[in-house]
C-alpha cells in the first residue's frame, strides 16, 4: 500500500489579472522504501507539488482541486494546527540550500532535540542520545562532539547531512527533498545521494525527490514523474521512462542532457520547447560584418599563453606588510590555448577557474606570472590604445544572465555599446543595422532590440550576452559557466549556438564549467583545477578515458551514471 | 523559465501611458487611498503655490496695497472681520492667504533646490566613493561621518552666519534664498552619499559592470552610464522624504530669524511673526501658515513612505 498518495492535485495562484495554475491534475503515489523523482524544468510546478503536500504553499497559492493522503488519511484539508503537528512528525523536508536551512544561532543538538521533543514522547536526555545516533547514521564522524557545534562549523556537504538527520529525526513516513544536491559540488552530491537512498530503504520511508537533474533521477529514483508547465506528462518506473520515453517532451528533455559518455556533434533540435526551433543560419563570413576587417595578425603557436600565474587576495590588512594575510586563489597556473580550439577548465567551487578568466581579461591583476595573447604580454601593458586593441579581441560571456545585462538599458543599446566604443561602425544607422543583424544571428530576431532585458527569459538573455560579446568581432571568447544557470533544454540550445558560432567564425574559446559532461561536449582539451592549482591538462577524450591525476579519476567516478538514459535522436560525433 | 522568442505583440504596440496605467506600481498607488489623497493634496498645494501671483487676492510685496490700518484683522467668521481678507491679516496688514501662497512658493523653492543640490553632491560623492573605493572612499566617508556628528540645523546656522559675515546685511537679503538652499543642501548630502555608496558597491560587482570593463569602457563612463541608473531607486525615495525635511528645516531657520528676510516671507517667517501675537489672541497669524506647513509636509512624507514600500521588492 502506498504511503503518500496525491490525487488530481491542482494548485492555483490567483493573481491580479488572472489565475495562474502551477500544477494541474497531478496524480502520484509512493510506496514505503521507494523514491519517486519529480523532474522538470523551472516553472514546471515540481516544487509546487512538494510544497502543497507539506502545506507550505507560498501566498497566495491554494489547492484548487484534488486530495492528498498520507497512509490513507486525508491531509490537504487539515487546519493549520493539525498540519503543524503533521509536519516534521509524519512528513520530513530536505531543502535545497544547506547554508540557509539551519538556524545559525543554535547548536545542531538544540535543533535536533527541539524537533524530537515536539513530536516524540522522549525525555530530553533520550532525545540527546538519539541526536548523536542520528548524526552517526547520516555519516558524520565524531557525532558526540560535533552535535554540540554550530552549523557554521560544518562544511556544505556535512550541513546537508545534518538537514537530512533533521528531516528524519521524528521518524516521518514521508520525506520530501526539494533539489537536495543542487547547491553541492559533484563529489559531495554523490555521497548525499547514496546516503539518501540508503536511509530511505533502511527506515522504510517514502521519499519524494524534486530535481531538475536527470543524473540525480537516474542515480536514485525508483519511479519518476516528468512535469511540464504544471502538467504531469509522463509517470512510471524510472528505467522505463528514462530508457524508452514515450512522451515527446520527455524524449526531448532526455536528448538535451549532456552525457559524460557520448560526445554529440550537436544536441538535437528540440521543437517541443516553444520558440526554440530557429535553425542557425550560416552566414557568408567573407562578406558579413562579423568577418570584415579581421585585421588580427595571425599567430604562430599558441594564441593565449598563461605562465605561472599567481593570484593572491588580501584577507587581512595590516600596516606592516609582514602581518598581512593572503588567500592564494591561483598557484602557478600555466597553460596554452591554440588558435581555433576550445580549451576547458573544470573544477569544483572555489577551485579558481573563474579567477583565471578574470586574470586573462584584465579584471584582476595577477600577483605574479605572465599572460601572452597573440604574442603580446598583457599584464605589463600600460598604453591605453594597446590595451583597448587587446580588449577588443577577447570577450567574455558570464554565468548569470540576470545580472550580466544592465537592466536600465535597451537591448540594442547594450549590444551597440561595444561597437560604438571601439568605433567599429561609422554611423549610428550602420551601428544599429549591425546590432539588429547580430541579434538575428544569435536567434532572437531583430525586434528584440527595442525591449529591455527583463522582458526576456534566461536563455534569451544569454543570447543577448553572446551578441554583445560578438559585437567587438573578437577572436577569443571566454565562457564562464555560460549555461549553469539555465535549464537543460536551453543549455543544449546555447551550447549548440556556441559550437555553430565557433565553426563559423573560427573563434578560440576558453570554456569554464563545473560540469564534466558539458566539458566533454564542448572542449578539445581540458584542464582540471582544484584549490587554485591546475592538476592536469589533456585532450578531452583522453582525459575521460585515461585520467592521470587521482582527483580527476575521483571526479569522473562520482559523476551520476546516465547509462540508462535513452539514446534516441543523438548524433554521436565520430572522432 | 521557458524560452519564448515570440513576445506578445500588443505589449510592444501599447503606448507608454497605457503601460504605466497597467503597471504594478500604479496599481499599488491606486489601491492605497491615503497615498492618492496625499498626492492630490501635494499637487493642489504645489500648483497653487506656483500660481500664487495670479490667484492670490493681494500682493504682499506691493507696499501700495498694504495698509497698516488693516493690521491684525481676524479671519472671516469672527467678529470685526473684513471680507477682503479670508484668513485675516498679519501685524502689517498683509493678507494671510496671499502671504501663505507666496510663502509656500519660497518654502517649496528652497526645499526643491536644496534637495537637488544635496542629491547631486551626494550622488556624485557616493558613486565615487563606492566605485573607486580604497583611500578615496575612506576620505569621503570620514568627512561624511564628521558632518553627521553635527545636527543639520547647526550646520545651516553656521553657514548662514558665515555668509552673513561675508555679504553684510544688505546683500544678504538678496542672497538669502540661495544661502539657505546651500546650507540646507550641504547638511543633507551625507544621506545620499551613503545610500548611493552602498548600492554602488553592490552593483559594481555585478556581471554587467564586469562586462563593460571587459569591453574596455573607462571607469568614469561605467559609473555614470551603467551604475548610476541602477542606484537611482533608493535616491528617489530619500529625495521625497528629504523634501519634507528640507521644508521643515527652512521653516525652522526662518522661525529662528536666520532664514529668508521678512520682506519675502516664507511659511517659517509667517509663523515667527505670528508667534509674537499668539498669546494676545491673534492666533490666526501663526496657526494658518503652521497648518499649511504641517499638511504639506505630511502629504509629501506619506508619498515618500508609499514610494519606499512600492519600490522595495522585498516588501511586496
Amino acid at each position: 500500500m502506498s504511503i503518500l498518495e496525491i490525487r488530481g492535485l491542482t494548485v492555483e495562484f490567483p493573481g491580479r489579472k488572472n489565475t495562474f495554475v502551477a500544477a494541474r491534475d497531478v496524480t502520484l503515489s509512493i510506496d514505503p522504501g521507494k523514491i519517486l523523482g519529480v523532474v522538470g524544468e523551472s516553472g514546471a510546478g515540481k516544487s509546487t507539488v512538494g510544497n502543497a503536500v507539506i502545506g507550505l504553499l507560498e501566498n497566495p497559492g491554494r489547492i484548487g482541486a484534488g486530495e492528498i493522503y498520507v497512509h490513507g488519511e486525508r491531509i490537504d484539508n487539515l487546519p493549520q494546527k493539525k498540519m503543524r503537528e503533521l509536519r516534521g512528525k509524519r512528513i520530513g523536508m530536505i531543502f535545497q540550500d544547506p547554508l540557509t536551512s539551519l538556524d545559525p544561532l543554535q547548536t545542531v543538538e538544540f535543533q535536533l532535540v527541539e524537533t524530537m521533543l515536539q513530536h516524540l514522547p522522549l525525555s530530553k536526555s533520550e532525545a540527546q542520545q538519539r541526536a548523536i545516533e542520528l548524526l552517526d547514521q547520516v555519516g558524520i564522524p565524531n557525532p558526540a562532539e560535533r552535535v554540540k557545534q554550530y552549523p557554521h562549523q560544518f562544511s556544505g556537504g556535512m550541513r546537508q547531512r545534518v538537514v537530512i538527520a533533521l528531516a528524519l529525526c521524528a521518524e516521518p513516513e514521508v520525506v520530501i527533498a526539494d533539489e537536495p544536491t543542487t547547491a553541492l559540488d559533484v563529489s559531495i552530491q554523490a555521497q548525499i545521494l547514496e546516503l539518501m537512498k540508503k536511509l530511505c530503504t533502511e527506515k522504510n520511508v517514502a521519499m519524494l525527490v524534486i530535481t531538475h537533474d536527470m543524473g540525480v533521477i537516474a542515480e536514485i529514483t525508483d519511479h519518476v514523474a516528468v512535469m511540464y508547465r504544471g502538467n504531469l506528462v509522463e509517470y512510471g518506473e524510472s528505467h522505463q521512462i528514462l530508457g524508452a520515453p514515450t512522451h515527446e517532451y520527455t524524449k526531448s528533455l532526455i536528448a538535451a542532457v549532456p552525457r559524460p559518455d557520448v560526445k554529440v556533434h550537436r544536441f538535437p533540435q528540440v521543437d517541443y520547447i516553444e520558440g526554440s526551433a530557429k535553425p542557425f543560419k550560416q552566414i557568408d563570413i567573407s562578406t558579413h560584418w562579423l568577418g570584415q576587417s579581421r585585421d588580427y595578425k595571425p599567430v604562430d603557436g599558441a594564441l593565449l599563453s598563461v605562465k605561472n600565474i599567481d593570484m593572491k587576495f588580501l584577507t587581512k590588512n595590516a600596516w606592516i606588510p609582514k602581518n598581512r594575510q593572503y588567500f592564494s586563489a591561483l598557484k602557478q597556473v600555466s597553460f596554452d590555448i591554440q588558435p581555433g580550439e576550445t580549451f576547458g577548465l573544470v573544477g569544483e567551487s572555489g577551485s579558481g577557474k573563474s579567477t583565471v578568466a578574470r586574470v586573462i581579461t584584465g579584471l584582476y591583476h595577477p600577483s605574479g606570472g605572465t599572460v601572452h595573447f597573440a604574442g603580446q604580454e598583457l599584464t605589463s601593458l600600460s598604453d591605453r590604445k594597446q590595451v583597448l586593441a587587446m580588449r577588443r579581441q577577447m570577450q567574455m560571456i558570464f554565468q548569470d544572465p540576470y545580472s550580466s545585462l544592465n537592466s536600465r538599458m535597451r537591448v540594442r543599446d547594450i549590444v551597440a555599446e561595444p561597437i560604438k566604443f571601439h568605433k567599429l561602425a561609422s554611423t549610428n544607422t550602420e551601428c544599429f543595422r549591425i546590432v539588429d543583424d547580430l541579434l538575428d544571428h544569435v536567434g532572437l530576431g531583430s525586434a528584440a532590440g527595442k525591449k529591455y532585458p527583463h522582458e526576456f527569459s534566461g536563455g534569451q538573455r544569454q543570447r543577448i550576452s553572446i551578441a554583445r560579446a560578438l559585437a567587438t568581432r573578437p577572436r577569443f571568447l571566454l565562457c564562464d559557466e555560460p549555461t549553469s544557470a539555465l535549464d537543460v533544454s536551453i543549455q543544449a540550445q546555447i551550447l549548440n549556438l556556441l559550437k555553430d558560432l565557433q565553426d563559423e567564425l573560427g573563434l578560440t574559446m576558453l570554456f569554464i564549467s563545473h560540469d564534466l559532461a558539458v566539458i566533454r561536449q564542448m572542449c578539445n582539451r581540458t584542464g582540471v583545477m582544484r584549490f587554485g592549482e591546475l592538476l592536469e591538462v589533456q585532450e578531452t577524450e583522453a582525459l575521460f578515458e585515461t585520467p592521470q591525476h587521482a582527483y580527476t579519476k575521483e571526479l569522473l567516478s562520482l559523476m551520476p551514471s546516465m547509462d540508462i538514459l535513452s539514446r534516441d535522436n543523438l548524433e554521436e560525433e565520430v572522432a | 523559465m521557458t524560452e519564448q522568442t515570440t513576445m506578445p505583440e500588443q505589449d510592444v504596440a501599447k503606448g507608454r501611458i497605457a503601460r504605466i496605467l497597467d503597471s504594478d506600481i500604479f496599481h499599488s498607488f491606486i489601491r492605497s487611498k491615503v497615498t492618492v489623497i496625499a498626492a492630490i493634496v501635494t499637487a493642489v498645494l504645489m500648483i497653487s503655490a506656483f500660481l500664487a501671483p495670479w490667484i492670490a487676492p493681494h500682493d504682499p510685496f506691493d507696499l501700495a496695497q498694504i495698509s497698516i490700518l488693516d493690521a491684525r484683522v481676524p479671519p472671516v467668521g469672527m467678529a470685526y472681520h473684513d471680507p477682503r481678507f479670508l484668513l485675516g491679516t498679519d501685524d502689517q496688514g498683509r493678507d494671510m492667504l496671499s502671504g501663505i501662497l507666496y510663502g509656500m512658493r519660497i518654502s517649496l523653492a528652497v526645499g526643491f533646490l536644496s534637495v537637488a543640490f544635496a542629491a547631486v553632491l551626494g550622488i556624485f560623492l557616493g558613486l565615487l566613493s563606492g566605485y573607486v573605493g580604497g583611500r578615496t572612499d575612506a576620505i569621503i566617508m570620514r568627512i561624511a561621518e564628521i558632518q553627521l556628528t553635527f545636527p543639520a540645523i547647526l550646520i545651516a546656522l553656521l553657514i548662514d552666519g558665515v555668509a552673513n559675515g561675508i555679504f553684510g546685511n544688505l546683500d544678504r537679503e538678496r542672497w538669502a534664498v540661495w544661502i539657505l538652499t546651500f546650507s540646507i543642501g550641504l547638511s543633507f548630502w551625507v544621506q545620499y552619499a551613503r545610500t548611493v555608496r552602498g548600492s554602488t558597491m553592490v552593483e559594481k560587482n555585478k556581471e554587467y559592470v564586469q562586462a563593460a570593463r571587459v569591453i574596455g569602457i573607462p571607469s568614469f563612463i561605467i559609473m555614470f552610464r551603467h551604475v548610476l541608473p541602477n542606484v537611482m531607486g533608493p535616491v528617489l525615495v530619500i529625495a521625497t522624504i528629504n523634501l519634507a525635511l528640507a521644508i521643515i528645516t527652512e521653516a525652522t531657520l526662518s522661525f529662528l530669524g536666520v532664514g529668508v528676510p521678512a520682506t519675502q516671507p516664507s511659511l517659517g517667517t509667517l509663523i515667527r511673526i505670528g508667534n509674537d501675537f499668539l498669546f494676545s489672541g491673534e492666533w490666526w497669524i501663526a496657526i494658518f501658515p503652521g497648518l499649511t506647513l504641517a499638511i504639506l509636509v505630511l502629504a509629501v512624507n506619506l508619498l515618500g513612505d508609499w514610494m519606499r514600500d512600492a519600490l522595495n521588492p522585498k516588501l511586496r
